[in-house]
Order: structure tokens, then C-alpha cells, then sequence
């Protein structure tokens, strides 16, 4: 493998990784502050994806609108989630929050298969993220340069509002002794409002980010991503804001060098992944970085 | 934990011993007793003005992994019906049942459009492995069954009432083989091929053997999985290898996806795929990099030469402003043929209507003509489309 | 005297029911024995995956891949050689499965007990970690065992699988199994083993201060829950004769857990009786999908609408009635004769 094949895989690498790494840190927060694994993650995404589009196809907004739209809306729908399915399980044994996430999951997917139809929908992808950049061998799209920093910038606001701002604060209380917090006085209901809304935000941006990447939406497209994001998050150390970023990152280079190192392996790949995860959860179930409550 | 609440709140609900639990109101009992008896008197009533119909039943993939290609194929029979209503004087009566792309729910959908709706004949799968599940039960039923896109050799091998109206992997391989060496003039082939999917699967062996067999060299045979979203690597290794052309068997969202990035890549081999490709989507997702991507397929919109296929898409188009791929295709064209052959027949007896099914010969449909050769699979002349100028046009036909 | 009279009234239901099958086997349609063994066959996953997840307390998301062990092994060694070489065509199947052909209970035997060997090796990393942890180890493990199916083309065939697999599975087989599994899984429950498992379920931690080996009782909940998913596979597998990797996704896994849940974590009963609402159920609910005529209208029919139903049947099962249908109780002759004494109660009550 000549240097700049490499240099191009590790560019591809970096791309998909961020990626995963923007998913991811919604998914570990909301696990971090609520100690649930969030299976609805993906779809949420998948949701934020439609609202985006529709909002250009319907009302003809410029993406530049369109897409802050979406996410908002995908805010709220996680508001509406949180409200509707995890609040009333909130006081049960976890394995009942679990199993309503992944009833959720599949509700979301099934609604969203009964009203937008199973085809496959091109995303629009706006030009200032089409281009080509050349250089020397290497080829890479401007998206390649922006979803790292997105990435980044998303992760910095998360890190900002988790540790410097009250609702924070409360946030990381609640992750430690939420029947406390409660009994301090702090509305928990809406600072939990308020971390699904953060977290199903950040799961929109990276869903429209993703379909920037791969123009195309389907109901369905939420899982593959919901899943590696998850493998992210574990792999970081799942609570871990920064870890589940780096856990993207590295999770992007190993899946595209494995292809690429040994293509005849490649439909292995995703057993891999999960081989890689259950290592991790058995040898050091606090992930690299470590499980650091957010505090 | 010493408290039991359970047994506290058992207690309180089944109440006090000699108190009834539950008061119910009246007036809202009475209420929902009339409007059911209003509602079963008017399905009993529209049950009884439906007048005689012939039945046929579809079982196909609405919902799932590959709900996509069942909405297509639906959407194909309908306006299929919406052209031809009837036959043998009465209409006909379709039932829908939805497979969940599962092959538990495959076999106990045809099971039930047999015996519960008594269809006389069954259009489904769209997937070879669903369609293996419910072939048997309707080879031991002897009611015909006509898959629109089952491709796989085995789903009609051995079995007399199971036909298809698409190419078997076999000869799609073989022709794109013959294609890619003759008309492209390639000698070296690089292969992408999707693990999880036995048409892709299918179709990459048979092109291989053939291509092999040519004279030509398969330079790189790179995999993915389905779902996969990223090509980079798989394209990496295909650029270092210099193809002339790259196969990519598989469906339109895919070969979209990764044709796209191939261009951006900066690989500018052509690429050649096969009848999954053809859809809308293909060229609305792949934008112009999907410029001159070739496949070998059923039919063309523009150079449709029969009768039902001008009918077909011209009310494909005032419908849904669009042009038909070939799932809707195909999903009419097997509605299409049972109905010949059931109108051949002059029955609806299931052994009458194989027989004359097994005898269609030139058929005119709307993917061509068609004529069921051996095992009930389709003998009807291959098309090679590709797309020029965001369209898709007519390349060549490749006669059986 | 309770006793006695309670073995009195199951042997006569178990006569019953074979007395039944008896009559189906010969007038029942074919979409009718359908779903019986369909029924069947769900009742004893889910009653075996009841004993992991609901009685041991061990949440598990791992079903998915023991039943395609089983589905894998019981179709590789009944199918004949030349019914192998029809399937498959792009690789050859490895030595020496393709040349053996065994009898079916033999094959639902041995894959029986290679499930069980798997989940054994299986359960020595996966019992190392708990709760959230071990649902993502075991859905881990469903997952790689599918993509390894997907992928060992000499073995399994990769995605094309095995077609042709002979139906052998008919309703003496089904329910029988299943009348064997609820007995063992019943009297297995109300052993002592049974009596450790739901002590490790309620408290780990207290259990084995008690003196209870938690990882020795999880293990037998896992390995037996795997034999009986094993077999059942086998069975699935001659019912619908053909198989793929992609009938055994975290969908059925999903499945299988609304239909526990539904019934009652920890209830074999329960599972049992959310296990044939579960089929006849889904099959009712068709009607949602297909258009039928008020008089002379037409409602169209929504594809799609059941999976949406059977979701939110999940979600609300979770927030209003998360006990289930049976809680943790279970099916008893006494309790039958309470309910119908209760009934006859309030009816009388109600009269007044």
C-alpha cells in the first residue's frame, strides 16, 4: 500500500469516524446523565433526516434554513419522546426503560416506513459541501472537512453547556443521585426534557451529516449508524462525551483499513465492530478513555 | 422490599368481598352495542353486494428491509388492474398480504391466501429466499404462483406451478459477461459484490464464470455488506487494480451511492450493473455522476414497443410523474400474465391455469416479449440502458 | 388431595390436547396446522427464553442466534447430499456435512446440544458483566453470530441458505417438544435450582451471601435456555424449508421479547399464552392492512400498520401493565377454579 493510498484511506477514515463520533456523543450523554441506552437514537436521526427534507421539498427552504429547522424539530420530537414513553418508566427497574426504548425504536421506524413509503429519497446535497478537492493523488470532498468540524463544534458546545452552564450542572447532579436532586428543589422533568432535546438535536445533525455523505433517506437509516455510534460510545466509555467522540473516531479508521487491508474480509466487518465491543465490555468495560461520570 | 405492594394493591383491586368491580355506565354500553350492530349490518351488506370476483393474491415484502421493491411492485399491479380489470367476465378481486421481507410471515401469507381468501393464483416474492419459503405450499396447493424478481435459479428448479416473469441470475450474468467483452472491449474486471444478498451474489458468480470464460481477468473482487453506506476502501483497492470495467451487481440505491463516490474518488471506469439498478432513484441520487453507469435490464421506457407497455407508462406518468422502474414493471407484468393465462385458460382451476401459463409464448408485456420457457422461467430479450443526460437511454438488446 | 387432583386434571388436559392434534392432523386446513405449529414453536422460544431473562433476572438479547445454531445444525445434517449440491452452487459444502444425512430427531438432538455447548462456552464471557452490559454483550454475540452465517459460504451457504430442507416438522413434533419443554422448564422452576435463579434475579448481591452460585445458576439458565431455542430452531427450520441469515436478525429477538414482556417477565405461563396471541394475533390483525368494504365503501388497507400496532402494544404494555398479563404467577388448577368461583360471584352480585 503506496503512502498516499494511505494517506487517502486515512482521510476516508477520518471522515466516517467524526461521523460516528458526532452521533455517538448524543447517544453516551443521554446515557451518562439518564443511565438509559437510548435504541431509539438511530431513528431519531432518521427522523431529523425527513424533517430536513421535507422542509426543502415542501416549503422550498434554502438548506442553510431547512436544516436548523429540522433539527429543531427533531428536538422536539425528543421532548415528545421523553414525555410520552421514558417519564412514565422513569421509577421502574431499568430493564423496562430499555425495553420501551427499543419499542420505540421500532415504532419510529414502522410509522416513519407507514408515512414517508420504504423507498429510498435523495437528499439534497448543496454544492458548497459538493466539491472536489484535489491534491496530488488524494481526492476528498469540502463534506470531508466539514463533518470534522462540525463534529468538533458540536462537541465543544456540548462540553460548554455540560460543564458550564447551571442546567448542566443539574444535569451531571441528576447522573449522580437523582432522588436527591429532586428533593433539592430542581425541576428533574425539565432538565431531562432538556437533555433529550440536546441529545436528539445533536442525533439530527449528524443524521442530516450523514445523509450529506450518503445522499439518500429511508426509513431505516438509522440503525447501522444508531449501532456503530453505540459501539462508539462503549468503546470511548459509554457516559464519556469525549470518549464517545475519539470511540467514533477510531471505530471510522478501523472499519475502512480493514477493508481496505483485507478485502477479502469485508464482510466481516461488522462482526468485528461488535467483537471489538464485547472485548471492550468484558476487559475494560470502562472504555478507553474511562467511564467518567460527567463531573 | 419488605413492603409488599403488590399484594397491598391486589387487595384494593379486587375490592371488598359483595362489592361488584366495575360500574359501567348505561348509556355508553348501549351506544357501542348500536353502532356495532349498525357496523356489522353494513359490512354484511357490502359483503353481499360485492358480486362474484376471481381472486388473486400477492404476498410481497411492505414493510422490512426491502419494503421498498413490495411498494414498487404494488404500485405496478395497481395500475396493472386499473388497465385490465376483469377477466373471464368478472372482476377481479386482489388481496394484499405483506410478507414483512420474512420468511415465517412468506409461508403463512401464501398459506392463507389459499386457503382463507381462495385465490386462483399468486403473484410474489420479490425477494428468492422469501419466495423459496412460500413455493412449496402453493406447489402442494397446485395453485400457480408468478414471482416478479426472484431470481435465484433454485426458486423455480423441481417445481411445476412457481414462474417468474424475470431473468434467472444465470443469464443476466452471462449477458453482462458477454457485454462487458464484446461491446466495452474489457479485458480486466473488477468485481463489487454485496455479501448479504443472493442476487448480488448470483449475479457477480455468473458474470465471473462467464467473463472467465471469455478470455477476460478478474483483476479485483471486493465486497460489501448490505446497508453499507461507505465504498471508499472497496474503491481504493479497485482504482490500484486498473480495471476497465467495474461489475456492481446490485440495487439502484447502492449503485448509486457508490458510483458517486467512485467519480469523487476519481475512478472513471465504467461501471455495469444489473436490473436492480433501474429506478428513478438510480439517477436522482446519483446525480451526474452517474453518467454513463450501463446495466443490463428489462425494458426501456422510451423504446417500450407493445401495446400494454405505452398504456402502462403512460399512465405510470400522469400518476406519479415519473417513469416506472423496473420493480413496478415487473409487478405488472406478472399480473399481466396470470391474467393471460387465466383468460387462455377459460377457467380458474389451478392445473388449467399452470398449463396454459407454462405454454405463454410472446407474450406482449410491459418489460417486452415474454415467453415461459424451461422451469417456468422467463425467456424474453435483455435490454442494455444507461444513463446520458440524467436519462436513462437505450443501449442494445440482447437476444436469448 | 390437591395434588392428586391437580395431576388428574393436567394429565386429562395433556390427553386433551393430543386428542386434538389427533383430529387436526386429519380436518384442520393447511393454514390452520400452519399457525398450530407455528404456535408451538414460539411457545417453547419464548417459554425457554422466559427462563434466562424473566426467572433468572439475566436480560438477554442473545435468542436470535441460538435459534439459528439450532435452525443451522438440525438442516445441515437431515438434508440429503444431492439436496445439498442443489443449494450449493457457488461453494461446496465443507466435509464431512456434505455427505452425512441424519435422521430428524437425531439432527434436532445434536443441534439441540451443540446450541447449549455454545451458549456454555458463550456464557463464560458473557456472565462477567451485568444488566445494561450484559444486553449489549449478548446482542453482540447474536449479531456476529448472523454476520459469520452471512459469510462462511462453504458452511452455511452464506446469504443464499438451504432450500429444499424437508418438512418433517408436523404437529405431533412441535407440540411435543413443547409439552416437553413447559414440563422441564416447569419443573425446573419450582426446584430448588428454580427457587436459586429467582434469588438471583431479585438480589444478586443477597443471593449469593446466601450461598447461591450465581454464575453456576445463570449458567444452567443460559445453556438449557439455549438447548430448547436450538431445538426449536431445528423444528423452525423443517416447518418453513428454506433458511437464510435473514430470518435470524435482532428482529426476532425483538419479537421474542414483546412476547415475554407482554406475558409477564418471569411467568412461563404467561409467555406461553403472549406466545399464541403473538401468532394468531398478528395473523388477525392483517384485517388492519387489507382494504375491506363498509357497504359501498372502500377503506383501504396500510401496509405496515401492524408492526406499527404491535410497537406501541409494547410501549404501552411497558407504561400502563409492565407486570404483563400473568405478572410472575403462574398457571395453576386452583387458580382456574378461584377465577371461575370469582366470576360466578360478581356475576351474581351484578345481577342484584
Amino acid at each position: 500500500m503506496t503512502f498516499s493510498i494511505f494517506l487517502q484511506q486515512l482521510i476516508n477514515g477520518v471522515s466516517l469516524g467524526s461521523l460516528y463520533g458526532l452521533i455517538a456523543i448524543g447517544y453516551t450523554m443521554v446515557y451518562g446523565i439518564l443511565r438509559l441506552i437510548n435504541f431509539a437514537h438511530g431513528d431519531v436521526l432518521m427522523m431529523g433526516c425527513y424533517f430536513a427534507f421535507y422542509a426543502i421539498l415542501i416549503f422550498s427552504l434554502p438548506w442553510w434554513v431547512s436544516f436548523p429547522i429540522g433539527i429543531f424539530l427533531t428536538a422536539l420530537l425528543g421532548i415528545a419522546i421523553d414525555r410520552g414513553a421514558y417519564l412514565p418508566v422513569r421509577k421502574a427497574p431499568r430493564i423496562s426503560a430499555l425495553i420501551t426504548a427499543i419499542g420505540v425504536s421500532f415504532f419510529l421506524e414502522n410509522l416513519g416506513l407507514v408515512l414517508f413509503g420504504g423507498r429510498p429519497k435523495p437528499f439534497h446535497r448543496p454544492p458548497v459541501f459538493g466539491k472536489v478537492l484535489e491534491w496530488g493523488d488524494i481526492r476528498f470532498l469540502t463534506l470531508s472537512l466539514w463533518i470534522p468540524s462540525i463534529a468538533f463544534f458540536s462537541l465543544l458546545l456540548l462540553l460548554w453547556v455540560v460543564y458550564r452552564t447551571r442546567t448542566g450542572r443539574a444535569m451531571r447532579a441528576i447522573s449522580r443521585d437523582m432522588e436527591t436532586v429532586r428533593l433539592m428543589g430542581v425541576d428533574v422533568n425539565r432538565i431531562t426534557s432538556i437533555t433529550f432535546a440536546l441529545g436528539s438535536a445533536l442525533a439530527a445533525a449528524g443524521g442530516i451529516m450523514w445523509a450529506l455523505k450518503f445522499p439518500q433517506i429511508d426509513p431505516y437509516m438509522g440503525i447501522i449508524p444508531g449501532l456503530k455510534a453505540f459501539v462508539a460510545a462503549v468503546l470511548g466509555g459509554i457516559g464519556n462525551v469525549l470518549g464517545a467522540a475519539l470511540g467514533g473516531l477510531l471505530l471510522g479508521l478501523v472499519e475502512i483499513l480493514l477493508v481496505a487491508l483485507m478485502p477479502s474480509l469485508a464482510g466481516y466487518k461488522d462482526a468485528f465492530a461488535f467483537l471489538i465491543l464485547i472485548g471492550i465490555l468484558l476487559f475494560k468495560p470502562t472504555g478507553i478513555i474511562g467511564e467518567k461520570l460527567p463531573d | 422490599m419488605t413492603y409488599d405492594g403488590e399484594a397491598d394493591l391486589r387487595v384494593r383491586q379486587k375490592g371488598l368481598p359483595g362489592e361488584p368491580l366495575k360500574k359501567e355506565g348505561r348509556p355508553m354500553r348501549n351506544v357501542f352495542a348500536g353502532m356495532g350492530v349498525v357496523f356489522s349490518l353494513l359490512i354484511l351488506a357490502g359483503w353481499c353486494l360485492a358480486a362474484e370476483r376471481v381472486k388473486i393474491g400477492a404476498y410481497l415484502p411492505m414493510t422490512g428491509a426491502v419494503a421498498a421493491y413490495g411498494q414498487d411492485a404494488r404500485t405496478g399491479i395497481q395500475i396493472a388492474m386499473e388497465m385490465e380489470p376483469a377477466v373471464l367476465g368478472k372482476k377481479v378481486g386482489f388481496v394484499l398480504t405483506d410478507t414483512k421481507s420474512d420468511k415465517i410471515e412468506s409461508a403463512n401469507a401464501v398459506s392463507r391466501l389459499i386457503e382463507k381468501e381462495k385465490v386462483v393464483g399468486i403473484i410474489g416474492e420479490m425477494i428468492s429466499g422469501d419466495t423459496m419459503a412460500g413455493a412449496p405450499i402453493a406447489e402442494k396447493a397446485r395453485i400457480p404462483m408468478v414471482s416478479p424478481t426472484a431470481t435465484n435459479v433454485l426458486v423455480t428448479q423441481g417445481k411445476k406451478y412457481i414462474f417468474r416473469v424475470c431473468f434467472v441470475d444465470d443469464v443476466q450474468g452471462e449477458g453482462a459477461a458477454k457485454y462487458a467483452f464484446h461491446t466495452l472491449k474489457a479485458r480486466r474486471a473488477a468485481l463489487i459484490v454485496d455479501k448479504a444478498q443472493d442476487y448480488c451474489v448470483g449475479l457477480a458468480k455468473f458474470f465471473k464464470d462467464n467473463f472467465t470464460r471469455l478470455g477476460g481477468q478478474i483483476v479485483a473482487e471486493t465486497f460489501c455488506v448490505t446497508e453499507d453506506k461507505d465504498f471508499s476502501a472497496q474503491l481504493s483497492t479497485i482504482k490500484l487494480a486498473n480495471p476497465d470495467v467495474i461489475y456492481a451487481p446490485n440495487y439502484y440505491s447502492p449503485v448509486a451511492l457508490f458510483t458517486r463516490q467512485a467519480r469523487e474518488l476519481g475512478v472513471k471506469t465504467p461501471v455495469l450493473s444489473g436490473d436492480g439498478a433501474q429506478a428513478e432513484e438510480l439517477i436522482q441520487i446519483g446525480g451526474k455522476e452517474v453518467e454513463g453507469v450501463a446495466f443490463t435490464g428489462h425494458f426501456h421506457p422510451q423504446a417500450a414497443s407493445t401495446r400494454l407497455a405505452k398504456d402502462f407508462i403512460s399512465r405510470f406518468h400522469k400518476k406519479y410523474k415519473a417513469d416506472p422502474n423496473a420493480f413496478n414493471a415487473l409487478g405488472a407484468d406478472a399480473y399481466f400474465v396470470l391474467l393471460d393465462a387465466i383468460a387462455r385458460a377459460k377457467s380458474t382451476e389451478g392445473e388449467r391455469i399452470r398449463a396454459a401459463l407454462a405454454k405463454t409464448k410472446n407474450f406482449e408485456a410491459v418489460s417486452g416479449k415474454l415467453s415461459i420457457g424451461e422451469n417456468g422461467n422467463a425467456v424474453k430479450p435483455m435490454v442494455i440502458n444507461a444513463v446520458k443526460n440524467g436519462k436513462f437511454i437505450y443501449l442494445a438488446t440482447v437476444n436469448p | 388431595m390437591d395434588k392428586v387432583r391437580d395431576r388428574i386434571l393436567s394429565g386429562f388436559s395433556v390427553a386433551g390436547l393430543f386428542v386434538f392434534l389427533y383430529w387436526a392432523q386429519g380436518n384442520a386446513t393447511e393454514y390452520q396446522v400452519r399457525l398450530l405449529n407455528n404456535c408451538a414453536i414460539f411457545i417453547t422460544l419464548a417459554v425457554s427464553y422466559n427462563l434466562i431473562n424473566g426467572i433468572c433476572g439475566q436480560f438477554s438479547l442473545e435468542p436470535n442466534a441460538f435459534v439459528a445454531i439450532g435452525a443451522y445444525t438440525s438442516a445441515l445434517l437431515t438434508m440429503t447430499p444431492a439436496e445439498k449440491q442443489l443449494s450449493f452452487i457457488i461453494e461446496p459444502l465443507v466435509w464431512p456435512l456434505n455427505v452425512i444425512s441424519f435422521p430428524f430427531w437425531l439432527s434436532l438432538l445434536v443441534a439441540g446440544t451443540v446450541t447449549a455447548f455454545l451458549a456454555l462456552l458463550m456464557g463464560f464471557p458473557v456472565f462477567r458483566v451485568r444488566g445494561d452490559y450484559l444486553a449489549i454483550v449478548t446482542l453482540g454475540f447474536g449479531e456476529v453470530v448472523r454476520v459469520v452465517a452471512n459469510n462462511l459460504q462453504s458452511v452455511t451457504n452464506g446469504p443464499l441458505g438451504l432450500k429444499g430442507i424437508a418438512p418433517y416438522t408436523n404437529l405431533w413434533w412441535s407440540f411435543g417438544f413443547m409439552t416437553l419443554t413447559l414440563f422441564f422448564v416447569h419443573r425446573l422452576t419450582g426446584s430448588s435450582f428454580g427457587r436459586a435463579m429467582k434469588a438471583i434475579r431479585e438480589d444478586e448481591v443477597a443471593a449469593e451471601a446466601m450461598g447461591v452460585r450465581s454464575f453456576r445458576h445463570k449458567m444452567m439458565a443460559f445453556t438449557v435456555s439455549g438447548f430448547f431455542e436450538g431445538v426449536a430452531g431445528g423444528m423452525l427450520a423443517h416447518l418453513i424449508t428454506t433458511i437464510s441469515p435473514v430470518l435470524f436478525t435482532f428482529f426476532l429477538t425483538f419479537n421474542l421479547l414483546i412476547i415475554i414482556v407482554v406475558g409477564g417477565l418471569g411467568s412461563t405461563t404467561g409467555s406461553a399464552i403472549a406466545a399464541v396471541l403473538f401468532v394468531l394475533g398478528g395473523e388477525a390483525l392483517r384485517a388492519v392492512e387489507e382494504p375491506f368494504s363498509v357497504g359501498p365503501l372502500q377503506v383501504p388497507g396500510i401496509p405496515g400498520m401492524r408492526m406499527v400496532i404491535f410497537s406501541l402494544i409494547l410501549i404501552v404494555v411497558m407504561i400502563f401493565a409492565r407486570k404483563g398479563v400473568m405478572g410472575r404467577e403462574e398457571f395453576s388448577w386452583q387458580g382456574l377454579i378461584n377465577l371461575i368461583r370469582g366470576v360466578q360471584e360478581s356475576g351474581v352480585q351484578g345481577v342484584k
